[in-house]
């Protein structure tokens, strides 16, 4: 059953990942973007990344593709009707593609850690909380879950963003700030040239 | 059963596909999409790869951080990004980026 909805997120990010590269209507393009982002969220649930599937499709799904929509109503964008594609372009395109995705999977299937199944990275949520709690960690609340069998994903994920990655998430801060003034600065017209 | 070389593969033809939008297309919104479509490419990878190499029973929370972090910068960059082309479009009246040759000899 696992095995199943795995092809199935699978096959609906990599078909609608497919469709935005191929329709001719850009807001098709946003809206197949959407749909892939969603499938691949899925496929993170499906690795008990619980915490960054909900991102991805907080994120990604809402936020990024609203404003990519928005950015396409605003300018008005019409389909590419009546121009015809650059052949040499997307054949070079599918050749390289093509060799890239060959290339990564070559390499990927070639390694035996990659034929490490569910089974074998099997959690060990029972043993870690006995072993964090025989330790003193002062984490009672992720102790206590993983004691109970449940992975308390979203409280890993802070407990390791404030604690060793405490730092870059302030710098993470200021990039979203700067990016924040810059898009104001950018957007502005420009008033000498506009009188 | 599903191994780590399953997501791997899907992680990989999800890449070459927003490559071959990036090389292919000649708007320049559906280009920036196909960028996205190649960050998240690399983020399956980087979670799949944390749940199969487990740390004290545990995925590796370390890989997940990179991931968020990935994220915000990419929602970062498609503010910015998009406020570029926005700017582009008032001075060429199109999204094509064979309309952009002003550097062209």
């Amino acid at each position: 059953m696992p095995s199943l909805l795995f092809y199935l997120f699978a096959a609906l990010t990599l078909g609608f990942g497919l469709m935005v590269v191929t329709a001719r209507n850009p807001v098709t393009s946003a809206l197949s973007l959407a749909m892939s982002f969603v499938g691949l969220a899925a496929l993170f649930l499906s690795l008990d990344a619980y915490f960054l599937g909900i991102i991805q499709i907080l994120v990604y799904a809402g936020a990024v593709m609203v404003l990519f929509l928005f950015i396409i109503m605003l300018l008005d964008i019409k389909e590419e009707a009546g121009k015809t594609p650059n052949y040499i372009a997307v054949g070079g395109a599918v050749a390289l593609a093509a060799m890239l995705a060959l290339q990564i999977i070559a390499v990927a299937t070639s390694r035996t850690e990659g034929k490490k199944t569910m089974a074998d990275a099997a959690l060990k949520l029972e043993a870690t909380g006995a072993a964090m709690e025989a330790a003193k960690t002062s984490l009672p609340t992720i102790t206590n879950d993983l004691k109970e069998g449940t992975l308390p994903d979203a409280k890993l994920m802070g407990y390791t963003l404030f604690s060793r990655y405490g730092f870059h998430l302030q710098v993470i801060g200021l990039l979203l700030l700067v990016g924040t003034v810059g898009v104001v600065v950018l957007s502005k017209r420009d008033k000498e040239a506009a009188s | 059963m599903i191994t780590l070389n399953h997501y791997l593969v899907v992680s990989g033809i999800l890449f070459a596909l927003g490559l071959a939008g990036v090389i292919a297309r000649r708007n320049i919104l559906i280009i920036y999409m196909c960028l996205e479509m190649m960050l998240s490419a690399a983020n399956l990878a980087l979670v799949a790869f944390s749940r199969f190499r487990l740390t004290d029973g545990l995925p590796d929370y370390a890989a997940q951080s990179l991931v968020f972090f990935t994220i915000t910068v990419a929602a970062a960059e498609v503010a910015v990004g998009l406020a570029i082309i926005v700017a582009l479009f008032r001075a060429k009246q199109s999204v094509d980026v064979e309309s952009v040759n002003k550097l062209q000899g």
